[in-house]
């Protein structure tokens, strides 16, 4: 049989998706189901003086409205926990509904259960909240200091003051420095936008206690531990987590959310099922939103043009409240990335936490990667204008070299592997480099349509592990992953994984990687996931490290599973253990023809009739897998773009992109994923921006204002790789969920800013309206840095 | 996005339906549903009752004669971007059509709805402007022709009245010689024009202006007309440099600015896009 890893087979989640057959969270109809809709503050900062609940109670169709006051007499903790903490952290209180003051628009007030949606949905109008609206601050950096404070326990609005590297010897580089480069930039708020919005059902049985809980989720056990620590308290045994099909996440279904103990509350309370789906607007204004960054850089080269030092010093939204993994992204997965593909001998990075009036601010597609590759991306890139160097030879003569690894870092990470150099030749030669700089020059000449040409050599750091460093940096939860494999009597295999997907396609590779291992057709195996009461604990989806993590404990039970059939076939074989070989299906005695078939050991194993005395019937492996170290994924990504400086509108021409995301299991995937992520990161660059204004209203809240990337916007995508295989994991797989949107802001950002070069502008912020480019032209030394 | 309680009523005829729309204090006309639908889920729109003229044969189809054509009011997006009698008679308003929304709303919108509706950023009413078109009313009291010039009053709001319904749009056929073209920038999320220029060129036999007509939307609450730029360019060869200068007339008071556009820049852009659109009607007059 032929090889099924590595290869191109097609999805087996998706006829069921395409026809429409998928069941999400909303699609679940439960008997004597009610509706929940809940009551969101319209101020982003308001105290609320009194809520009335009396008309809606009234109303028809309504079963019951709740309030903070309700919650607090049911006994419940009520709280939204942080799971994550630095030193110092200024940790509040985040109740599961707002008792006595609101912090951001769309923080829930109240919650009103009906028979129906409508009825729901007109009771929220009928109750009547007193507020006294209060002044806002959205702005990280105005933040700092600023009168209007979000919460007392952090009166200049600081939620933590964290650094890392070697200041002094920072200092010291800079001091000593042929030249320096500064930058001041924003990174984008952005909304997250799943095609599915948040949505939860629970169920909870008064006769036994129990509560089962359906919902948009990438993490079910993370999701039930949250819950039974902080804010429904139930113990852990009684809550069942369910996730159905999910429809994308990007990191919005990681946390635990106020909404999905709300509805447990409520269930609790009422006894019936009870479901709440949020609308688009509700999503945008409550699902974590990303990125928000104020940051200065600056970096500091030697007269030929080597790194010698960067400095970075970030303000980093955190929004109203500490989401679940809120104060990681900012420090552990920004950070630590600065160094990026470039041996720098020198950094230091100062980040400052900062609670604000605004939704809160946690991991989205790429969760602090993209920040810190854009703050590297773009420094290099001023570097090399400022220095007459091209931007190719800046990143040549600074790329960490092949012979230097494992290459530990000046921000606490070990690059365990890596070979720069050849993905952005490959790159150079994918968009034709020399002939698009002779172009360039033509179209400087000829006026008109500008061309500008950007790179981003990047690196990510996927797979956060091992549990043990994670735990002293402050996670409240382990980094490892599970697999139960089970083989049934008759030979085909279940798959039980704690990674929890939500449209990567888990179900079509993790059944490659044990078709693969087994010998068996791919149809022989299947994978269940998704569902605390079938599965074993498991850390879920996020981060790129379903693989790398998730399929390597997989492969773990698997040589578990071989291992203990090729005892049970050296016993049918009459022959030693340690001379049997698995291949072509078959259990063999290695230079023999005596054998015997997968399915015959399978079926012995369950028999125990013909069987070693000293071995336990059964033929089922469960591992716990926690990495020695993240993996490294990178690569170099060139794009092509076109300006129009009569209008300012940026097109793109020509995108490619050269990941190395080491071995690969289904390459269709991994195009896909590369597609997908590009195509966000590229919005970031272009369109997408949440807008806040002085008063805390989002004033991009829907999608007629916040401008998704759309398929006509887009170019051919031109993808290769090169594959450094990651070394310490079974697969050498190292993950490629985040890569296109952590790559592809600054190579957007440095091609505009290429095209603009003529007229001296050397920055603009995220996103690059037409306007902002076009104002940026009509004066040219105002715009820049 | 739920709408609060309404009643549905659905008519089978003009006279039906006006009838229906009467009866209410509080009723709404609802074609292809394409804008009022949104606003009642976002309830920025809650009317007591919705009045369904989706199925009224009589108001629907396109009809050429006596040098104008005729558009019945339910006549959806998708049916005037593919109208090959469109496309030779008025190819503006087809071209224009063509821009509007995604293919679900083209296949459900109607020009009578969208009219109606007179969205700032739509893309028929700077057609309708500088087409000069005429909007046929029909209410309780009789027929009336109001021209695109009244009818669109300011944000949103047009002359047609409460009990009033919109029968047909009518639009002068292109005569031979001229040439038109529509030129939109698109809004990176809603898809409504930033600013939607609508221009028309007439030319004689020796390549001299005659005439023609030149609107904008995404600009003002109501089309922008370029009245004065056309009338600058009759008479001249309509060259790129006698384009460039006429267009430069063109002012607004109050612009409308969004997160994404200011009013000055959609002022800008209007020049830019009316200079465009007048190049291209003027290379197409001539082809």
């Amino acid at each position: 049989m032929g090889k099924v890893l590595g290869t191109s087979i097609k999805r087996r989640e998706d006829p069921a998706l395409i026809t429409g057959r998928g069941k999400y969270t909303d699609d679940l109809k439960l008997p004597n189901m009610a509706q929940a809709a809940i009551v969101r503050s319209p101020y982003a900062h308001a105290k609320i003086r009194s809520i009335d609940t009396a008309a809606a109670a009234a109303a028809p169709g309504v079963v019951a409205v709740y309030t903070a006051e309700d919650v607090q007499k049911s006994g419940i903790p009520g709280m939204v926990p942080v799971g994550w903490l630095l030193p110092d952290l200024k940790v509040t209180n985040h109740p599961i509904l707002a008792s006595d003051t609101v912090r951001y628009v769309g923080d829930a007030v109240a919650v009103v259960v009906a028979e129906d949606r409508y009825s729901a949905r007109d009771a929220i109008d009928l109750v009547a909240v007193d507020y006294e609206p209060l002044d806002a601050v959205c702005d990280p950096k105005a933040a700092h200091g600023h009168a209007a404070v979000v919460h007392a326990e952090a009166p200049d609005n600081v939620a933590f003051d964290w650094e890392i590297g070697d200041r002094a010897k920072t200092d010291a580089a800079f001091e000593a420095a042929a030249h320096l480069v500064r930058l001041d930039l924003r990174n984008n708020r952005l909304i997250p936008h799943a095609i599915e919005p948040r949505a939860a059902l629970a169920d909870y049985d008064p006769a036994n206690g129990e509560l089962t809980l359906y919902l948009t989720t990438q993490n079910p056990h993370v999701h039930r531990l949250l819950m039974t620590l902080a804010s429904i308290g139930m113990p852990e045994h009684k809550v069942r987590v369910i996730a159905p099909e999910v429809g994308g996440g990007f990191g919005s279904k990681i946390m635990h959310y106020p909404d999905e103990a709300i509805v447990s509350f409520c269930s609790m309370q009422v006894g019936r099922p009870v479901k709440w789906a949020a609308t688009r607007t509700e999503s945008n204004a409550t699902d974590a939103h990303g990125r928000d960054h104020v940051t200065h850089a600056e970096l500091a080269l030697d007269g030929d043009g080597r790194i010698t030092g960067l400095r970075v010093d970030t303000y980093a939204n955190l929004g109203a409240y500490l989401s679940t993994f809120g104060p990681a992204v900012p420090t552990y997965m920004y950070a630590t990335l600065l160094s990026g593909q470039y041996a720098i001998p020198a950094i230091h990075a100062h980040v400052r936490g900062m609670y604000s009036h605004t939704t809160p601010v946690d991991a989205y597609r790429g969760a602090g990667r993209p920040e810190a590759t854009f703050v590297v991306e773009r420094l290099v890139h001023l570097a090399g204008d400022q220095l007459g160097l091209d931007p190719a030879e800046i990143r040549r003569r600074n790329f960490v070299p092949p012979d230097a690894f494992p290459f530990e870092t000046q921000v606490a990470l070990t690059y365990d592997s890596g070979n720069y150099a050849p993905a952005l030749e490959r790159a150079l030669e994918l968009v034709g480099y020399d002939d698009l700089r002779a172009e360039q020059t033509k179209r400087r000449e000829a006026g008109g349509k500008q061309l500008g040409i950007g790179f981003s050599c990047f690196i990510e750091a996927c797979g956060l592990a091992p549990s043990k460093i994670v735990g002293q940096l402050g996670a409240q939860a382990g980094q490892w992953e599970s697999a139960d494999v089970r083989v049934q009597p008759t030979g085909s295999v279940t798959v039980y994984t704690g990674s929890s997907p939500h449209g990567q396609g888990h179900e079509t590779t993790f059944a490659q990687i044990v078709a693969d291992m087994l010998d068996l057709p791919v149809e022989q195996v299947d994978v269940v996931h998704g569902d605390t009461e079938k599965v074993q604990f498991g850390m879920g989806s996020y981060g790129s490290r379903s693989a790398a993590v998730g399929g390597s404990a997989i492969v773990k039970s698997v040589e578990k599973v071989i291992e203990k059939g090729k005892r049970i076939a050296a016993h049918l074989l009459e022959a030693s253990a340690e001379d049997v070989e698995l291949a072509g299906g078959r259990f063999s005695v290695k230079g023999t023809d005596r054998g015997v078939g997968w399915g015959d050991v399978a079926i012995q194993a369950y028999l125990a009739h013909n069987y070693p005395d000293d071995l336990e019937p059964g033929l089922q492996a469960v591992s716990f897998y926690d990495p020695a170290n993240f993996t490294y994924p990178f690569g170099a990504h060139v794009c092509v773009v076109e300006v129009d400086p009569d209008t300012g509108a940026v097109e793109l021409r020509d995108y490619v992109a050269v990941d190395d995301v080491g071995n690969v299991i289904n390459p269709m995937i991994v195009e896909g994923q590369v597609h997908g992520g590009l195509a966000q990161g590229i919005g970031q660059a272009l369109w997408e921006q949440a807008v806040y204004d002085e008063s805390g209203q989002l004033l991009s809240g829907s999608l007629m204002d916040y401008a998704l990337p759309k398929i006509h916007r887009m170019t051919q995508f031109h993808t290769d790789r090169t594959t450094t295989p990651c070394p310490h994991n079974p697969l050498g797989v190292k993950g490629v969920g985040e890569a296109g949107a952590i790559a592809s802001p600054p190579a957007v950002v440095n091609a505009v800013m290429d095209a603009l070069s003529p007229w001296g502008i050397q920055h603009l912020d995220m996103p690059l309206t037409s306007e902002k480019v076009w104002s940026a032209i009509q004066s040219p030394r105002r715009a820049s840095a | 996005m739920y709408p609060a309680p309404f009643e549905y009523v659905r008519a089978s005829s003009v006279a039906e339906a006006l009838s229906l729309l009467g009866s209410s204090e509080d009723a709404k006309l609802i074609a292809g549903g394409h804008s009022l639908i949104p606003l009642m889920k976002l309830r920025l729109a809650q009317p007591a009752k919705i009045v369904d003229i989706g199925r009224i044969g009589e108001l629907r189809g396109v009809t050429v004669g006596g040098g104008a054509v005729r558009i019945g009011a339910l006549t959806t997006h998708a049916v005037i971007a593919a109208s090959a009698e469109l496309r030779e008679h008025c190819p503006l308003i087809a071209e224009a059509a063509h821009e509007i929304g995604d293919a679900q709303v083209r296949n459900r919108g109607t020009i009578g709805g969208n009219v109606a509706h007179a969205d700032p950023g739509s893309d028929y009413p700077p057609v309708l402007r500088a087409l000069g078109a005429t909007i046929h009313l029909q209410g309780p009291g009789g027929s009336r022709a109001v021209a695109a010039a009244d009818f669109f009053v300011d944000l949103l709001t047009t002359d047609l009245g409460a009990d009033e319904i919109i029968t047909a749009i009518e639009l002068p056929a292109q005569s031979a010689g001229a040439g038109s073209a529509y030129l939109k920038f698109e809004h990176p999320a809603s898809g409504y024009a930033v600013v939607g220029a609508a221009a028309i060129v007439d030319l004689d036999g020796d390549g001299k202006v005659t005439g023609g007509g030149l609107a904008w939307g995404g600009v003002t609450a109501i089309p922008l007309a370029g009245d004065e730029v056309i009338a600058a360019l009759v008479g001249g060869d309509a060259s790129d440099e006698t384009i460039q200068t006429a267009v430069e007339r063109v002012t607004a008071e109050d612009p409308l600015g969004d997160v994404f556009a200011s009013g000055s820049y959609r002022l800008h852009l209007a020049k830019v896009y009316g200079r465009r659109a007048l190049a291209a009607a003027r290379d197409r007059a001539k082809s």
